[in-house]
Formats: C-alpha cells, structure tokens, sequence
C-alpha cells in the first residue's frame, strides 16, 4: 500500500502519471486472453490490475464505483463475446445492466474514458493488449482521476483525527516531540487521499 | 368523489375487503387514511393534492399493512404502474388487493393545500405532462369521469434531462457532486419508494461495506447513482422520492434519464401491465453494444 501511495503522490505532484486501473475480466474468456497475452510474451502496458470474475453477469456496477472510491484512474470491464458466455446468457444481461450504467455515469459526469467496456476471448491475446494499451493512454490524458478522490476531502478531518489518535497512542505521555509526530501522521494521511490504510 | 365512497363503501360493508386505503382531507391537505369501518368510507376523498403513490404500503417489506388483512387501494394511473411492478416482480398476490381506478387528471405539487388546487403551469407536478395513463388499466373498478389534460408545467422532466445532457461532462459532475452532497442519508428516497421492495438493501450491507454509511460526498456518490440504478426500468416515474427528499436533491431527472435511456435502448415503458417483462432481467441477443470494445 506504502508503494502505491507513493505512486499516487508522485502523481499529484506533477510527475509521470501512472494511471491506475483496475480490470474486472470474466474467468473464461478475458482472463484467459489476458493469460494468452502474457504467455505470448505480448508487449502491454503495466498499469492494469486485474481482477478475475466467473462471469460479467457477476459483476455488479458497485465494483466499478468501488474501484474509483479505492483510487483507481480507469476501469476495465471485460468478458466473453455474446453467444460464448461459459452460464449461456450471462454477458447478455451484463451488457444491458452495463448500457444503463454506462449512460448513467454519463450523465452524471464521469468521462467515458474511464470505464471502458470489451468483448475479449481466450484466443484474443493481442485484443486484450490492444484494449489495456489503448485504455491507459486514454486514461493517462484524461489525468489522474482527482475529481473523484476530491469527493473524500469533507472526510479528511475524520482521518486526520485518526492519525493523531495513532500518534498518542504511540506517545500516551504526550511529549513535545509526540505532539509534532501526531501532526505529521495526520498531513501525511492528508496526502493519502483519506485511504485509511 | 360519492361514486368513490359507495364503492368502498359496500367493499367494507360485504366484506370483501378489510380496509380501504384512499386519501382524506385534514387540517394539513390531503393525506392517506386506512378506511376501516363503512363510516370512514364517506371521509375518502380525490382531487389533485391526492399526489401520494399509496401502492408503496403494499410493499410486502411493510408488515404492519399487510397484518391488515386484504386491502382495496385507491389508484391513480401511475400508483398502478407501481403494482404493477409488484406484481411482476413476484412482490405481491393479486388476490391480496383490491384495486379502485380513479381517472386522474394530473396532480398538484402541493399536497398540504387547504383545498383542491387549480391546476396550472406553476402548480402541476411536471410528471404529469405527458401522462400515458391517466385511466388505469390494472384495476378492478374504475370510478370518477374523465378529466382534461394537465396543462405543461413551467419546466418538464425532459427539459430538466435535456439541459444537463447540453452540459459538459465536467459541469454535470458538479451539478450532481453538489446536489449529492446535500444528501443526508435519510433514506426517505427508499422507504417512500413502492419499487425499493427489497428484503436488505444493500445500502445497510456492513460486511462487505458496498456503499459507504457517512453523509459524505463520496458515500452519497455511491448511494444516489446506486439507488437510480437499481429503478432503471423498474422506476414508474412518481417522484416521490423527489418530493420526500429533505434535501431537495432533483432525483426525479436521475429517474427520467434512465426511463429515456431504456425508451430509446430497449423501447421500453413502464406500463400498468404486469405481463410486461421489463428491461433489466431479460435480453435480446440483438441488444445495442456500441460502448463495448
């Protein structure tokens, strides 16, 4: 966790952005693509986390929005071709829940780049890639995703008083110099994006 | 009004039903009542404060009405939309209620007026515009004549999507980050809701935490655009929750927006007919894909 703060903190302090970007790929078909890719020695980006699912019909939009509230830039949702669904119908009805989601985060102002939706088999090694490659550098220009982790700011004073209980705890005499480490336990949640990790 | 109260009148009377559920005046508007007795029949009234979508006390989540015993419930045409959905949704007997139609000419916003209000651009509620059922279909009798249509409110349902959809992605997300962050977490949005039937939201699921607890932006982000989502073609369009919502956040555009968007994906439109599949939950293999790589 220490290393993706500092990632993030690099981020926000105008360096090289690494998106972050969290994909939801169904076990059959995505994964397996994403498996062929990396065991065909497929050149991608490396910013993608990937996290395996038995179906897209498993997968609920709240994990989209968990993924953001957990400070990810980007998201992927991917899973099998129509017609190749592992249950039959899963990826069918995925993709109308998927369609009204998608439309809903439009209009409530999330960029469509940020959530981006594929279709990739077991085979389509080179697909996934194309779909990882082409998913970061859109979320790459469309900057770290700050507007979201801003909607935590009302809450950094909860987080900071958490820092400074830590603190005491740690110094129950409350020394002078216990006092100073509190402080900076408490900016440096600040700096955390509030994640209390 | 008499036609109304002879009816449930003579229901309460033969016993066919142990309560009729209508609306009454009172020294605050127009408000629910739990007719009992034959007596209280004569105590229903309906007019355009009658704006309550009373089918959310057939919610089966709502035992203190169903320990009632068998219920007639006074409908208008979008309250009947609502059980409607119950009754797709396996949520209620058909057996269990009794249904009295009533021929709806729009409604007002206000329903604490002192007396029926006259309806005009300022003060019909803007759901009413372009009503499709204003003579509900779903019922077992249907009492009261015909009425005019509403005149158009000073700004439609529509309009209000239509000029958040001329924004920019950025400037919605204020809009809707700022609204969102007046939400108090009451949940009156949810228990006012005659389609929010379910057994546990997950709204109160602590293990995993789905949606943060906190009144804060971020937990309200996840609880409002969760809330719209699970009523995309399941939302009648009643604007309760709009009209419960302390904070005044605009929840009916977020609804009609999903109403439009599953109109224009999967032509769909909530109707009072419980044969009607609705969108989510079912599929054609034909469906559109066009945001999908």
């Amino acid at each position: 966790m220490s290393g993706t703060s500092e990632t993030r903190a690099g981020a926000t302090a105008g360096g090289d952005f690494e998106p972050r970007i969290t994909a939801f790929a169904c076990n059959w078909c995505t994964y397996t693509g994403a498996d062929l890719a990396g065991t065909s020695r497929l050149h991608m980006a490396s910013n993608v986390r990937i996290i395996r699912l038995p179906c897209t019909g498993r997968i609920d939009p709240l994990f989209v929005i968990k993924a953001f509230e957990r400070g990810a830039d980007g998201v992927i949702v991917s899973g099998c071709h129509p017609a190749d669904c592992h249950y039959t119908a899963g990826n069918y009805h995925a993709r109308r829940r998927f369609a009204v989601f998608h439309d809903l985060m439009g209009f409530v102002g999330v960029d469509p780049g940020r959530i981006t939706f594929s279709w990739v088999s077991a085979s389509e090694g080179a697909k996934w890639r194309n779909v990882v490659d082409e998913a970061v550098s859109k979320v790459r220009e469309l900057g770290p995703f700050t507007a979201y982790r801003g909607l935590i700011d009302h809450n950094v004073s909860a987080d900071h008083f958490e820092g400074l209980l830590t603190a005491v705890r740690a110094d129950p005499a409350g020394s002078e110099a216990g006092q100073t480490e509190a402080a900076q336990v408490g900016a440096a949640v600040v700096t955390d994006d509030g994640d209390p990790s | 009004m008499k036609e109304l109260r002879d009816l449930a009148r003579q229901l309460l009377t033969d016993g066919t039903v142990d309560v009729v559920v209508g609306w009454e005046d009172s020294p605050r508007g127009a408000r629910p009542i739990f007719a009992a007795t034959p007596d209280d029949a004569d105590k229903l009234i309906f007019d355009t404060r009658c704006l309550h979508n009373l089918a959310t006390y057939l919610n089966p989540r709502r035992k203190q009405v169903t320990d009632l015993g068998k219920l007639a419930l006074v409908v208008k045409g979008c309250d009947a939309k609502a059980v409607a959905g119950l009754l797709r949704e396996a949520q209620l007997d058909r057996d269990r209620v009794v249904l009295i139609g009533v021929r709806c000419g729009g409604v007002c916003e206000d329903s604490m007026a002192s007396e029926p209000v006259e309806l005009t651009p300022e003060t019909i509620a803007p759901r009413c515009f372009g009503c499709d059922n204003r003579e509900p279909h779903l019922v077992d009798h249907l009492v009261g004549d015909p009425l005019p249509e509403p005149p158009a409110p000073l700004l439609t349902l529509d309009e209000r999507v239509a000029a958040l959809d001329a924004l920019t992605p950025e400037e919605r997300w204020e809009y809707w980050t700022a609204q969102f962050d007046k939400c108090v977490r009451c949940y009156a949005c949810r228990q006012v809701c005659p389609m929010c039937v379910c057994e546990r939201c997950v709204a109160d699921k602590s293990r995993p935490q789905w949606i943060e607890t906190a009144s804060h932006p971020r937990g309200n982000f996840s609880w409002n655009v969760t809330r719209a989502l699970h009523l995309a073609g399941r939302c009648v369009g009643c604007g309760e929750c709009e009209r419960f919502c302390p904070a005044g956040i605009p929840l009916a555009t977020l609804n009609r927006k999903l109403q439009l968007v599953v109109e224009e994906r999967y032509a769909y439109r909530v109707a009072d007919d419980p044969e009607v599949t609705a969108p989510i939950g079912d599929f054609r293999l034909d469906d559109q894909q066009e945001f999908i790589k």
